[in-house]
């Protein structure tokens, strides 16, 4: 508990000189700073945003305490709206996964990336093809045979949540190898690969970090990684493999490719300032062992991305989900 | 042996100075966490993650997990005093424990269920000791149908076992079941009966209603019945905990019955709040003064609590072993174990021996310290109820207010939680009883969901509830339980017509 109070007690200090020389031409936040999760508590962006709130309490990177907070309802929706309708408040800053744009296209809640103010991409989530480790197939090609040979809509195909991002990958290899699965919607990415070991599905597309620890403890197998290159760690984590051993599913002859953004956006109507100063603590956030570590752990492509170049690829991220998801039949009936 | 020589090793690393420090601060952090309804345990675990990022992993999931212990054992302290239950699995507690202190005996039922979770706890720590890789195991065939069977059976129990009118029951359960499907429904990923209200987004919050229908229905009742709360003349000494343990003994088989029931929910993951429903019915079925629960009797209170504890602890395991939490608490200690650079799975216990079996001797440790912090207190919180109503009734109210505004940081909470009190009071004059809508707003949505995902799975054949033997049992004795009371009679008019 010390340090707690050692830092909350630091933090006022820092804040009453914050008041005294607000002169200063950089913007810094003068009240905690919320930091919106618009999903679960234990699920892969809490997981990151909880990491980055533990490195800037150590590391001592803001002068104010850095808040987390869980909106998860409605796919994340309510977290949205609630930046959105904070405009102007720069102590409001919102961690985000392919929901962004999914959960507008698919529930028809009024908002749009647009209506915030983007920050920074922190990195980019792999998606990686698991199977059990009982099952015959070692192959992509092994697997899209038994896949095309079972009767239509037999394959079961487990994932989190329903209408994003694990069930539009579901829907592109569906395309892409012509068979029928049934996609079966979970709430966790834990949870999910937890029904594969037990054979109660019969494939995921499991984040790394999601299935990793099946995999070391020989119950799950990855088959490809739906990137346009091999994941970068050669850390060996199951019978001598690294993730770099992974091939490409496109290599293999599935050609789907889906990449899920971890990135930072901040309430409408943020000045240059202080968009300015939310990359700056990022970039310190990105320097220290603890993220390196983080990234490792979850074999994370760690492209990062700020100002223009990340609004351009946002959109046209935005636009790739439209046609997926128009393409899928997921589109909200009104939209 | 090995095992044990692991515990030894264990013990030595939780017992060390630091770490013992951490423990009672934990407890006690707990305790505070689990008495404000609404600030949940998952919430302060969560809360106060990041500040074990600096601490040796082992050293951070001794405070966090004895959090987690604090919080069990405080959500049954206002369940017991003012029918507020501070966690979902404490529900259950209250149906006794509040009239128990309204008779004047606030101690006798702080001590039971503080006694009783303890020995739950225990019994499913001892489980995890022996059996883990066992029972790991046995998680494992629990999908989609074999979840919604187990759901099912805690439905089942509730309806068949309760001496209440069925159809009542059933009209409340129905009520509860409305009211969680509200939200985003998870299967098609579309809103459902949210009438465009943005606030609607998440669903009726359980925790939100439970301190409406349960907290504020009974402060309205209390101001109608004449300002007059009932506790006042609580005998407040330690001599009372002593007392109580003396009669505790007799209960062993309801302790028992309800620790088994408790770990098998733990482990599935079902979770506490269904083990203690499940474990309040079939004792009330069972006991011999089963007909007087309700209004006051002992054994009401140890077969919750001893539940809820054995499930809360039994859903750690897996956790450790399989990655996936039994509880949302679990679930936020998960993620602090994947920022500690621990993955919890199958290699855990081979891989990471000294934070594992450290984990498992705090668990012993921790229970005995949180015991011990709680039963001391006993005669504080008894105490609460000699001040006179027209002073606490407004703190209740003020601390329900936060309570409610504490689960999604919204005034529209505050608001909803006045409805459902006026809502709370209405059902209770009409005489609906108020548990089975509580618990369809806690497993509506998820029996819902594995229900749907068990026929996604099937293709739309109701077979698959009876496919395997484990799911074809486990409905069997859902529907026994669910008509119990016709087999009964059925039984003793074949009884009598034989004679």
């Amino acid at each position: 508990m010390k340090p707690f109070v050692l830092n909350v007690a630091l933090a006022a200090i820092a804040m009453s000189c914050v008041g005294s020389t607000a002169s200063h031409a950089a913007w810094e936040p003068v009240r905690p700073v919320e930091f919106i999760v618009p999903a679960g508590t234990g699920g892969g962006a809490d997981q990151m945003a909880r990491t980055i709130q533990g490195i800037v309490t150590k590391h001592n990177l803001m002068k104010q305490p850095l808040v987390v907070i869980n909106k998860a309802g409605g796919a994340g929706g309510e977290g949205f709206l609630d930046v959105k309708t904070s405009s102007g408040n720069p102590h409001k800053i919102i961690i985000t996964l392919s929901n962004l744009f999914t959960t507008p296209l698919a529930t028809g809640i009024p908002f749009n990336w647009k209506d915030l103010t983007p920050v920074a991409m922190l990195a980019l989530d792999e998606f990686v093809l698991w199977v059990n480790a009982e099952k015959p197939y070692k192959t992509v090609k092994d697997y899209v045979d038994a896949a095309k040979q079972a009767p239509s809509g037999s394959f079961k195909m487990g994932g989190t949540g329903s209408k994003q991002e694990d069930q539009i990958i579901t829907v592109g290899i569906e395309k892409a190898i012509e068979a029928k699965f049934t996609y079966i919607p979970y709430k966790g990415g834990g949870e999910v690969a937890v029904q594969l070991v037990g054979n109660h599905v019969d494939s995921t597309v499991n984040n790394p970090i999601e299935a990793v620890a099946q995999w070391r403890g020989g119950k799950l197998r990855p088959l490809c990684v739906f990137d346009a290159q091999p994941m970068a760690y050669d850390e060996p984590i199951a019978d001598g493999k690294a993730w770099k051993d992974v091939p490409t599913c496109k290599s293999q002859g599935l050609a789907m490719e889906y990449l899920m953004l971890r990135g930072v956006f901040m309430s409408p109507k943020a000045t240059k300032d202080q968009v300015e100063y939310y990359v700056e603590l990022f970039k310190k956030v990105r320097a220290t062992p603890e993220w390196q570590d983080f990234m490792k752990n979850g074999a994370f492509n760690t492209t990062f991305l700020t100002g223009a170049d990340y609004a351009k690829w946002v959109a046209a991220e935005e636009k790739r989900h439209e046609g997926l998801m128009k393409d899928a039949g997921f589109l909200a009936s009104g939209n | 042996m090995e095992e044990l020589a692991n515990l030894f090793h264990g013990f030595a690393v939780a017992l060390q100075p630091y770490n013992i420090m951490l423990m009672i601060i934990g407890i006690t952090l707990g305790v505070i966490i689990g008495v404000l309804p609404g600030l949940g345990g998952a919430n302060g675990v969560a809360i106060l993650l990041p500040l074990t990022f600096s601490m040796p992993p082992t050293s951070a999931i001794i405070m966090l997990s004895c959090i987690y212990w604090g919080a069990l054992f405080g959500g049954a302290i206002t369940s017991i005093l003012f029918n507020i239950p501070g966690e979902p699995w404490s529900v259950a507690t209250t149906f006794d424990g509040y009239p128990m202190a309204q008779q004047g005996k606030p101690g006798e039922a702080l001590t039971a269920a503080f006694t009783s979770s303890f020995v739950g706890a225990l019994f499913a720590v001892i489980m995890i000791t022996l059996v883990a890789p066992l029972v790991a195991g046995f998680a494992l065939r629990f999908g989609p149908a074999e979840k919604f069977a187990v759901y099912f059976l805690a439905f089942c129990s509730f309806v068949g076992l309760s001496k209440e009118p069925p159809f009542k029951t059933i009209a409340a359960m129905m009520m509860g079941f409305a009211l969680a499907a509200v939200g985003l429904d998870s299967i098609t990923g579309q809103l459902r009966l949210t009438f465009g209200v943005t606030e609607l987004l998440n669903g009726f919050d359980f925790l939100i209603a439970v301190i409406g229908l349960f907290g504020i229905g009974e402060i309205l009742l209390t101001m109608e019945e004449g300002l007059a709360f009932r506790g006042g003349n609580a005998s407040i000494n330690l001599r009372v905990v002593l007392h109580t343990w003396r009669e505790l003994p007799a209960y062993w088989m309801t302790s028992l019955r309800s620790c088994l029931i408790g770990c098998w929910m733990g482990v599935t993951p079902a979770g506490a709040t269904p083990a203690s429903f499940m474990s309040y019915g079939i004792a009330k079925r069972l006991a011999r003064r089963g007909n007087n629960f309700g209004k006051g009797e002992i054994e009401g209170v140890i077969a919750p609590e001893t539940a809820a504890h054995a499930a809360g602890t039994a859903a750690l395991l897996p956790m450790l072993s399989l990655g996936v939490p039994g509880s949302p608490t679990a679930a936020v200690l998960l993620g602090g174990l994947l920022i500690w650079g621990l993955q919890p799975g199958p290699m855990l216990f081979v891989e990471q021996k000294e934070f594992v079996w450290g984990l498992i001797a705090s668990m012993y440790l921790g229970n005995l310290a949180g015991l011990i912090v709680v039963l001391t207190c006993v005669p504080i919180f008894a105490a609460i109820l000699r001040v006179p109503f027209g002073i606490i009734a407004p703190l209740i109210l003020v601390l329900c207010a936060i309570g409610a505004y504490s689960v999604h940081n919204s005034t529209f909470d505050v608001m909803l939680m006045l409805v459902f009190g006026v809502l709370g009071y209405l059902l209770k004059k009409c005489n609906y009883p108020l548990a089975p809508l509580v618990l369809a707003i806690v497993l509506g949505d998820k029996a819902e969901e594995s229900f749907r995902q068990s026929l996604l799975g099937s293709q739309g054949s109701l077979g698959v509830f009876f496919s395997n033997g484990l799911v074809s049992t486990i409905m069997a004795l859902g529907l026994v339980a669910l008509f119990w009371s016709a087999i009964q009679e059925g039984y003793s008019r074949l009884r009598t017509s034989m004679a």
